[in-house]
């Protein structure tokens, strides 16, 4: 086994972890996206004095200019409802190939740094079999990359979220989720430092507590997000699950999938060995 | 690499050896760097271009993977 027996079937499993998340996010998720976007549109129909007075104007000089980064996001707000703009994309398209693209882009690019991991801790963590490690790589990688950052910064629909804040929201995500990723791999250290000189269960729980003090001190201490407004909770609600739904179909069949194609390998290297 | 399997860790001693076979890291590190490298950039034009940062003027690219943005957690608009 080699570093592209890794990468080749982590891509491929990427690209089948990206079509199913794709089928899960587009059934579950596109309802609740669709209720909160009409819910935009009336509000903004409904109250002309600010918001709508905003877009105007930004669509005015969105036109003209795409210069300054509060007009883009501002823009972008009005393009989710009018089809008329540059590349004329429509909501068909969004929830389609939109969406395809964006989870395939995602699925591929994590099941290529996913298998490169899976790669450098097979036979490295205990004695776990390559199977195991890579499992366990995933499931990790899952925690740290969309469990942990949803539950300090939880994903929010169309209609939530001011075009002002968008660089400070994006920031704090971003530095949690870095925070997250880092705490696991020195979690993964301390575990296997742990398990040689303490024993499995001591490595496993310390280690484990050790991420979970870490990840909880960093969301205490870092600002908390909430711009929902008047924003219905039911939407608001049926919208999350649906995007944790997603996260843990593209997570889980990355796994699933990786798993699988690497266990092949394993049984034929051990046949002809 | 060297001490995977060869010589275990105290505790695992007892338990006869399994062939695990492991990768090279030297081996790995340039195509990590590289894929690295690129699945970064993936994950920014899909998470955050003309959204909080803007590489490329325009909507267009925030408005194709709209949908997926919401959907998979990362700050849209």
């Amino acid at each position: 086994m080699n570093a592209r027996t890794f990468l080749v079937r982590g891509l491929l499993a990427g690209l089948i972890a990206g079509i199913v998340a794709f089928g899960v996010a587009y059934t579950v998720g596109e309802p609740p996206i669709d209720t909160a976007i009409g819910l935009e549109e009336a509000a903004a129909a409904e109250a002309p004095a600010e918001p709508a007075a905003d877009e105007a104007h930004t669509h005015a000089e969105g036109d003209a200019v795409h210069t300054h980064a509060a007009a883009d996001t501002e823009e972008g707000h009005t393009h989710s409802h009018g089809d008329e703009e540059e590349g004329g994309i429509t909501r068909t398209t969004q929830k389609t190939w939109g969406l395809a693209t964006a989870t395939i882009a995602i699925g591929v690019a994590l099941g290529g740094i996913i298998a490169l991991i899976a790669a450098a801790v097979a036979g490295r963590l205990g004695r776990l079999t390559v199977v195991g490690s890579t499992a366990l790589v995933t499931a990790l990688g899952f925690v740290a990359y969309a469990l942990v950052p949803f539950l300090k910064y939880p994903a929010a629909p169309p209609a939530v979220g001011s075009g002002d804040t968008i660089g400070s929201r994006t920031a704090y995500y971003f530095a949690f989720a870095l925070i997250s990723i880092v705490a696991m791999v020195a979690t993964v250290f301390l575990g296997r430092w742990l398990a040689a000189a303490r024993g499995a269960w001591t490595g496993v729980v310390g280690a484990g507590v050790a991420y979970v003090i870490v990840v909880t001190v960093a969301a205490l201490a870092m600002p908390t997000v909430n711009e929902l407004g008047d924003f219905p909770a039911d939407v608001l609600w049926e919208f999350r699950i649906s995007s944790v739904l997603s996260l843990a179909a593209l997570w889980g069949a990355l796994g699933v999938a990786l798993t699988w194609l690497l266990g092949r390998v394993d049984t034929t290297a051990k046949a002809v060995a | 690499m060297s001490h995977s399997v060869a010589a275990p860790p105290s505790g695992a001693a007892a338990i006869p050896a399994v062939e695990i076979p492991t990768v090279d890291l030297r081996e790995l590190a340039p195509w990590a760097l590289f894929i690295g490298l690129l699945s970064v950039l993936v994950v920014f034009f899909v998470s955050t271009d003309q959204g909080a940062v803007s590489l490329f003027a325009g909507t267009a690219i925030h408005e194709w993977v709209h949908d997926g943005r919401h959907l998979l957690g990362y700050p849209c608009h």
